[in-house]
């Protein structure tokens, strides 16, 4: 059964300020709680994973580690959409924009470094990049234009039901979709099976959840014995699930928690989960310095060849490879430090040869990296 | 691969004062032709300042490239005036002498625009209390140049150059203002987003509200920048570098109007980071401070003025912010501010 708790200060008032969600009383007497929590359970050493680039985000924006417990070791999975699309997805889109073909995308994904190129160099070198804030702005442009205009998606689930629903609203015939789209689930199954894995709990993000429902990880709980707890994105969401986590922990009671139940259900949205799946359709593959994930990869369906931009170009990415990568690259840690088992100040390229104006690898590219919003915000608590 | 120049070098960051000083100030500053405690390009200051009898000549010069042209608050010609006013104010010039204008103009711009543009130079001069006396006009065939440019120099006398270098450990650092107010109208116009509504760019010459806070600072003052491209982030951090301190802010005390803040929100971008072109932050010794911060506030454009951090021995080069949660690095802008996807 999956546990429904209210938020820690009885958020879903109507009309409650969001300030609520950020007050610095309320989050020291979560902090302080946290601390009471993982002193009962005495070890040195707990760790909680997160698979969520924006609850990275609000951990480091407000400073939250902090004060946070010394001997809490939150860890940030391979919730970044933008760092696990992996290298030739990447060079895929550099092939079409080289190809004069127009390629429309959220503003994380220009920067990403594909095998020689990133977006941004292609457009350096002439290609038409738009960013878009939507996957409706991008079939706006299309509209606008005689052009062929390919919408680069990324994204998790969450981002995937937009891209469907624009997908299943009759586009123009010039429009098409080249999807990076990626599916949390089974790579969470890849991170409890891995093997030295340290992670003792999961916080799962809450917008995606508002999508598949709290439910989707009970199976997943069941198997690995690993307790799950949603969270919403706000100080205070973040403490309030960190410390049901750590209780479970404690307690050694492996089940689902929403805590985030004014957003997310226990069976979620049906109508975006029935449009996902009419569209997109799960099949394997490589996520960036992770693994080859199974059914991790969102494709779209035969039926749907007509919008899918790998059906309807012929993307010859083996004419990037001439160029080996770079020696750079190939020390690039970004997988393990995914993975949770290596933090970016154990990289020798971290600050020095990989920086934000001149990423090495994904982890330094996106807003939601763990190595940029380390570089960004400092990893270390001592402030 | 060859190296390209991008819109990063742009930006206002790192990477576009890593050009400037490699390739663009790179031997102009070596051959001892200014005299001592002169501000050259070496310093990267928001302009120059040479000797002259016991004054000082503060020089500057700034090319204004903004689409689109007219925007919430504004247009390039009072953005093309205000800019270069402003940089001479911040380094102690707050009467300006004059200014000069150089216009490229795009073949095919309207005649009503380019007379819109010059009757809003005017006007924000009169603001300023100073003129344009010389100029030049250049026509570029359509497609040779997006629009029209504008570049102005500004030149003014001061007695005592406030540079961007001068903070100390203790001093107080203020903003004049809201901030993020120009970029995030910008940003909003620029994509048709459809929060704009009350969202507009705070572009003003704001030397006579410097003016206001040196006085009441009794020379208390020791460095001034004003926050535009890379916003108030790239500008303390330089600061911070340049002066050798460290630098803690308090978020909770920086103002940022409501709509900007939620607009920000919204795109996923840090109010830090968002250029303005109205606003100056002022680094002051601790028992000056009030008496500058009353000073600012009895200016219409300084009424949201607020001491928003302190400078310390701490941590030298660092900006520290004080979230009222916790505590976290301000980090810099690279590259144009992109939305988030999620």
């Amino acid at each position: 059964m999956t546990e429904a708790v209210r938020a820690p200060d009885g958020g879903l008032t109507a009309g409650a300020s969001e300030l609520k969600f950020r007050d610095p009383t309320r989050a020291r007497e979560l902090a302080g709680a946290l601390e009471g929590v993982c002193e009962a359970i005495g070890r040195d050493r707990i760790s909680v994973m997160h698979v969520c680039g924006s609850h990275e985000q609000s951990i480091a924006k407000y400073g939250l580690r902090t004060i946070l417990p010394r001997r809490l070791d939150v860890i940030m999975g391979p919730g970044c959409p933008v760092c696990v699309t992996d290298v030739p997805e990447v060079d895929e889109a550099v092939v079409l924009a080289a190809d004069g073909i127009r390629i429309a995308t959220y503003g994380d994904m220009v920067r990403v470094p594909g095998t020689t190129r990133s977006l941004a160099d292609a457009k350096a070198e002439g290609a038409r990049i738009d960013v878009v804030y939507s996957a409706a702005q991008a079939v706006e442009i299309a509209r606008g234009t005689d052009e062929e205009v390919v919408f680069f998606a990324s994204g998790f689930e969450t981002t995937a039901v937009a891209t469907a629903a624009v997908i299943l609203a009759d586009p123009p015939s010039n429009f098409s979709v080249l999807s990076a789209h990626k599916y949390i689930p089974p790579v969470m199954e890849i991170v409890a099976e891995m093997p030295g894995t340290r992670v003792e709990g999961f916080l799962a993000a809450g917008h995606a959840a508002t999508i598949t429902g709290s439910s989707l990880f009970e199976p997943f709980v069941d198997r690995h014995g690993i307790p799950v707890v949603v969270a919403g994105f706000e100080p205070l969401d973040v403490l309030a699930g960190l410390l049901k986590l750590v209780e479970l922990v404690r307690d050694g009671e492996p089940r689902v928690v929403n805590m985030y139940p004014r957003c997310v259900t226990a069976e979620g949205n049906r109508n975006a989960q029935e449009r996902l799946w009419r569209v997109f359709r799960t099949v394997g593959g490589r996520w960036r310095g992770i693994a080859h994930v199974p059914n991790g990869n969102l494709r779209l369906r035969d039926e749907f060849a007509h919008v899918d931009a790998r059906k309807r170009f012929r993307i010859e990415v083996q004419r990037l490879w001439s160029h080996a990568p770079s020696a750079l690259t190939q020390m690039c840690i970004c997988g393990d430090i995914m993975a949770g088992i290596a933090s970016p100040s154990d990289c020798d390229l971290f600050g020095k040869e990989c920086t934000p104006e001149a990423p090495v690898g994904a982890c330094m590219v996106s807003n939601e990296g763990t190595c940029k919003i380390w570089q960004q915000y400092g990893g270390h608590p001592d402030l | 691969m060859e190296e390209l120049v991008t819109l990063k070098h742009g930006a206002g960051g790192r990477a576009m004062r890593r050009l400037i000083e490699a390739t663009l100030a790179a031997g102009f500053s070596e051959d001892g032709a200014l005299e001592p405690e002169s501000v050259g390009l070496a310093a990267m200051d928001d302009g120059a300042a040479l000797r002259l009898g016991d004054r000082w000549l503060v020089v500057t010069t700034d090319s204004h490239v903004i689409h689109p042209v007219f925007f919430p608050g504004g247009d390039i010609g009072r953005l093309a005036v205000a800019g270069t006013v402003n940089d001479l104010a911040v380094m102690g010039a707050v009467e300006p002498m004059a200014l000069t204008s150089a216009i490229i103009v795009e073949e095919g711009f309207r005649h009503a625009d380019l007379a819109r543009l010059q009757g809003s130079m005017r006007e924000t001069c009169a603001e300023a209390g100073v003129t344009v006396v010389t100029g030049d006009t250049k026509v570029m065939g359509r497609g040779e140049i997006d629009g029209v440019v504008i570049n102005t120099t500004g030149i003014g006398l001061t007695e005592r150059v406030v540079p961007d270098c001068g903070l100390r450990p203790g001093d107080r650092l203020l903003v004049t203002g809201s901030i993020g107010d120009h970029g995030i109208a910008l940003l909003a116009r620029r994509h048709e987003l459809d929060f704009e509504g009350e969202l507009v760019s705070d572009v003003a010459p704001i030397n006579r509200l410097i003016a206001a806070a040196l006085e009441a600072s009794v020379g208390g003052i020791s460095a001034m920048k004003d926050p535009t491209r890379g916003g108030l982030a790239s500008a303390l951090h330089e600061m911070a570098e340049k002066s050798g301190v460290g630098i803690t802010l308090h978020e909770p005390s920086i103002p940022v109007t409501p709509t900007v803040r939620s607009a920000a929100e919204m795109l996923g971008l840090d109010p830090l980071h968002i250029a303005n072109e109205g606003k100056a932050i002022i680094g002051v010794r601790a028992e000056r401070a009030e008496a500058v911060l009353a000073a600012l506030r009895a200016h219409p454009l300084g009424r949201e003025a607020a001491i928003v951090g302190a400078c310390s021995a701490e941590h030298p080069g660092r900006v520290v912010l004080d979230t009222g949660l916790g505590r976290r690095l301000v980090s810099e802008v690279e590259g144009e501010p992109l939305p988030r996807i999620c």
